[in-house]
């Protein structure tokens, strides 16, 4: 089809007017948008290099990943597997973590427990970002009626607590990996529809997306090739951060002993089991290790989401 | 204004009304005869009759709600099973604590964040902005249970300075309560901190690039003068809407804090429900932990149509 | 007015209540003004020079991008403290302003010497009430109350002709038209009776007919008050009738300079002639075809040698491009201009081109005969 032809030689009909209009010089630019005190080193940034942080950030992250998806092929004792003769141990050759009061090995329940804070967190998130981010970038561009009940919605579902609704639901329905991230998918949704919406809603009236409606694309087609590429970043830089916080209410979760059952590890319950307090003066390590490792996954992840939020030139009040 | 105000109050009437049918359904999700559940898997047939009965079982859902939400509102959440507490009884006595805990981290959270944005917001990229702001962003990555357990090795166990756990009624002993609530409130306050001090900042920052500041000067305004005459109000918006925000995760927090520092408040006896099988305990907890939730975030919303003159009027 | 309050801090400032006659009320003498961005250094304004004398208006005429905005702020010294180099002396009511301390300036900002800022949407606090706008600066530099300042904020939005002042003196920006609120910032700008007011723009972004009452209100407040007034525009046609001088700028210079009436009779600078020929005139048909300025202002980091205005020029040749003409006199000796081949009576002295021209060759505006001997390349 001829319609068809044309736009594909485009990447995007936004490029065809991406004519500047030569608009206020350096100098005027500059006096009036450098009324603070000092250089907005944010114009530097964009520029630049993402910074050895940002790859140390992704480093550890990229760690944490491989190692847990890779766990059953370490040479790691069962994480369950209690082993009488070496409890409480101090970490050695022989348990690189130590063990905790039940003899298990801290590095193998450490590994494994990683497992359930990225797979809720990624999991809930991607799915969330399917249902969530879909609806938003349908609904941002079509408005009406669709747009209003799915508004609706969203603010009901966010008027909700998170931590309360999820707590209660697991006390009714149950607790295990499958169940927890369906109700955390359920609670991110909403935020991701709000998010994705309101970046589709400011494309949806630009130039360039008239102009393609003007030449014959269908909605579909505007969607997906228009308003689509634009919303992404703003997508990814969210989906990001919302991973962060789906990891957070997992960890909270299991802290309070509402994720996965136990003895299923995850990094939360085994904060838990090492801070009683008789734990804390006895065995430190038990908490340390996944205290440590949490920290420094939701600062790696944050990092990551700042970096890309100042690539993207994202407003911080949007997020 | 009273039109905006009405229709604010509606939504929050709807929404908690569906708040109340998503609670009363939990009950339903569980497997089983309910009575079973309700009371425990010891109590007697005589007792599972009666509370049939009481709730309509056999009823249509809808009616079942009815009879509830009527309960609900003369004080009717059920009762513990175990002790036989009544529910409301139980939220009585813990909502204090809660309220307690909230109050002194957001007070100290403000008192550290708003001072330290309002010096930093002049000076960005100098010394003390990059320290804060490295210091918050890693506060950010220290939720509640991350936080506490640390902050109990060392400051409770390690130093002895606080106690790891225990609790003592305000109205007993104020000056060691205050103590005590040092440790929990301080694990909490770290993310409140983190998120008023960055949006207040960044808000401040962009308010002092805006055109009606260097207006001021023009006037020949102090510095000091066109922060707080100027500055703070149009920025305190963003401080408003970060408080709004916050709120849930200051009950995700304040629940943390009392389990691992045995507090008895609403989320510790939520939690201790939850493993002892108490459901109407849960039930109760969560409905009112809800719809507080929801009055407040109205009560903020009203706050800004008090602070920013443009809301309703426009 | 003549109550000053003394300020908390430092000095207070003597002003003279009558400069003399002969002295000119604000004198800027080889004003530079550079900002230092990751791109470079930008030479915003690169040596400007002019003079007003009391009670008189003096337009400041050029592109966006000429640095007359710069050139505003500068004057008045409201520059960010970081990032800016600054060179050349300010003087103003007997006292030099780049040798100020801050704390001194504030004395005379609002004061004596006061702004009114291109849009007031944006320059006026939106959570402010107007009447708490205006007596903020009367109250910190006269001696008033706060019931007098209520009552002269009353005055003055009744002076500078806003309907009912007794009520929307409570109002908020956003409840104001756009006119209404170039009326407030005049009101906060004469406030204090300021010698000198300084209007950046004042009517960029109005409707036309509201543009002339606006100016109108100023012209009369600043003959009741016997203001002097610097009236900043990239529209000749505002300065037109309502300046006593006019200065034209480009590229951080001031390329020409005159008496209103001089200037438009007898224009020596290109870039001025221009300037005029780019104002749409209601005789013209309808559908007459705007004439622009074809090209754009030089980048200001790097200047090119030469004169600024060379690349866009008709007239422009080699000597143009090789070196910078200076700022001479005409036969007036209060008209300034600089250019090697100056517009005598609307035709250019340039003599014929012996190379081919390159760049943007503009056809030579009507009303001046075509360059004889033009060899095609």
């Amino acid at each position: 089809m001829p319609d068809d032809r044309e736009l594909a030689d485009t990447r995007s009909s936004q490029q065809l007017l991406s004519n500047q209009v030569p608009g206020l010089a350096a100098a005027d630019e500059l006096v009036l948008s450098r009324q603070s005190e000092t250089l907005d080193s944010e114009d530097l940034l964009v520029s630049k290099p993402m910074g050895i942080l940002f790859w140390l950030a992704v480093g550890w992250v990229g760690l944490v990943v491989v190692l847990a998806v890779v766990a059953n092929l370490l040479p790691l004792p069962n994480p369950d597997f209690q082993n009488y003769s070496a409890i409480n141990a101090s970490p050695s050759l022989h348990h690189l973590l130590g063990t905790d009061d039940l003899g298990r090995d801290l590095l193998s329940r450490l590994i494994f427990g990683a497992r359930v804070s990225l797979v809720v967190g990624f999991c809930s998130v991607a799915i969330g970002m399917l249902v969530g981010g879909t609806l938003g970038l349908i609904s941002g561009y079509k408005g009406g009626r669709l747009d209003t009940a799915l508004n609706a919605g969203s603010f009901v579902l966010l008027a909700f607590p998170a931590i309360v609704a999820v707590i209660a639901i697991v006390a009714f329905w149950g607790q295990s990996l499958f169940k927890v991230t369906v109700i955390l998918s359920v609670a991110v949704i909403p935020l991701l529809y709000r998010v994705v919406r309101a970046s589709s809603l400011s494309f949806a009236n630009r130039e360039f997306v008239i102009a393609a409606r003007t030449l014959g694309a269908t909605s579909a087609r505007i969607v997906f090739r228009e308003i689509l590429p634009n919303v992404v970043p703003v997508a990814v830089t969210f989906g990001l951060i919302t991973v962060a916080g789906v990891i957070v209410i997992e960890g909270s979760l299991a802290f309070l002993g509402l994720s996965v059952p136990l003895p299923t590890p995850s990094w939360g319950n085994i904060i838990a089991e090492g801070s009683s307090n008789g734990e804390l003066s006895i065995n430190p390590y038990i908490m340390l290790w996944p205290v440590l490792s949490m920290f420094l996954l939701l600062l790696s992840i944050n990092l990551i989401g700042d970096r890309l939020r100042q690539r993207f030139d994202i407003r911080e009040g949007l997020l | 204004m009273a039109k905006y105000f009405i229709r604010r109050f509606l939504q929050l009437v709807v929404v908690a009304f569906i708040i109340s049918v998503l609670v009363f359904l939990l009950v339903h999700l569980l497997p089983g005869d309910p009575t079973v559940v309700i009371l425990g898997p010891n109590d007697t047939a005589h007792n599972r009759a009666i509370l049939d009965q009481q709730l309509g079982l056999n009823l249509p859902l809808w009616h079942q709600y009815v009879i509830w939400l009527k309960g609900v509102f003369h004080g009717n959440l059920g009762q513990s099973y175990l002790n036989h507490q009544p529910v409301t009884t139980t939220i009585k006595t813990g909502w204090p604590i809660d309220a307690e805990l909230i109050i002194i981290s957001q007070v100290i959270a403000f008192l550290v964040a708003i001072p330290l944005a309002l010096v930093t917001s002049r000076r960005p990229n100098r010394a003390l902005d990059n320290i804060s702001t490295t210091g918050t962003f890693g506060m950010l990555a220290l939720p509640p249970f991350v936080i506490a357990p640390i902050m109990v090795a060392v400051f409770a166990v390690g130093l002895h300075w606080f106690p790891a756990t225990g609790y003592i009624p305000f109205t007993q002993a104020p000056a060691t309560n205050l103590h005590d609530m040092i440790l929990p409130s301080l694990a909490i306050t770290a993310g409140s901190i983190a998120v008023y001090y960055r949006l207040f900042r960044s808000d401040l920052i962009s308010t002092l690039q805006e055109d009606f500041i260097t207006m001021a000067r023009s006037k020949g305004l102090s510095n000091r003068r066109i922060m707080w005459r100027h500055a703070f109000r149009p920025s305190s918006f963003s401080l408003l809407a970060a408080a709004g925000v916050n709120i849930g995760a200051l009950i995700a927090g304040t629940f943390i804090v009392e389990v691992l520092f045995a507090i008895p408040g609403l989320g510790y006896s939520l939690v201790q429900a939850v493993n002892q099988r108490d459901y109407l305990v849960v039930q109760g907890i969560t409905l009112v932990v809800a719809v507080a939730y929801v009055v407040l975030q109205f009560l903020i919303d009203f706050l800004f149509t008090v602070v920013d003159p443009r809301v309703t009027r426009e | 007015m003549n109550r000053r309050r003394s300020p908390d801090d430092g000095a207070t400032l003597e002003f003279p209540d009558v400069v003399g006659p002969t002295e000119p009320l604000l004198v800027v003498d080889d004003l530079h003004t550079a900002f230092r961005t990751g791109r470079g250094t930008v030479r915003a304004v690169d040596g400007v020079s002019l003079s007003v004398d009391r009670g008189r208006t003096l337009g400041i005429v050029g592109e966006s991008g000429s640095g007359k905005t710069v050139l505003a702020r500068s004057i008045m010294g409201l520059l960010p403290p970081r990032d800016v180099i600054t060179s050349g002396t300010v003087h103003f009511a007997g006292h030099e302003l780049t040798a100020l301390p801050l704390a001194q300036l504030r004395q005379i900002w609002g004061a004596e010497l006061s702004m009114i800022f291109q849009d007031p949407m944006t320059a006026l606090n939106p959570v402010k009430r107007i009447g708490r706008q205006i007596t903020e600066s009367l109250r910190l530099h006269v001696d008033m109350d706060g019931k007098e300042a209520d009552a002269t904020a009353v005055e003055l939005l009744r002076s500078v002709g806003i309907p009912s002042p007794e009520e929307r003196v409570r109002w908020y920006p956003f409840q104001l038209s756009g006119g209404m609120r170039q009326r407030v910032m005049i009101a906060i700008a004469l406030a204090c009776a300021p010698r000198l007011v300084l209007a950046d723009e004042p009517t960029t972004g109005l409707d036309v007919t509201v543009q002339a009452q606006i100016l109108d209100l100023l012209a009369g407040l600043q003959r009741e008050r016997h203001m002097a007034v610097i009236l900043v525009t990239h529209d000749l046609g505002v300065v037109a009738n309502r300046a006593d001088d006019i200065v034209v700028m480009y590229a951080g210079r001031v390329v020409e300079r005159a008496p209103t009436r001089t200037l438009f009779h007898d224009t020596h600078m290109p870039y001025t002639k221009a300037l005029m020929d780019s104002i749409p005139r209601l005789a013209d048909p309808s559908g007459t075809r705007l004439t622009a300025i074809a090209g754009r202002p030089p980048d200001l980091i790097h200047p090119p040698t030469g004169c600024r205005f060379a690349p866009r020029c008709p007239y422009v040749r080699d000597k143009c491009r090789e070196s910078d003409p200076p700022l001479r006199t005409a036969a007036s000796p209060d008209h300034l201009f600089a250019c090697w081949f100056p517009l005598v009576n609307g035709i250019s002295t340039a003599p014929a081109r012996e190379t081919a021209v390159i760049g943007p060759a503009a056809t030579p505006p009507v009303g001046t005969e075509p360059d004889a001997g033009v060899t095609p390349p």
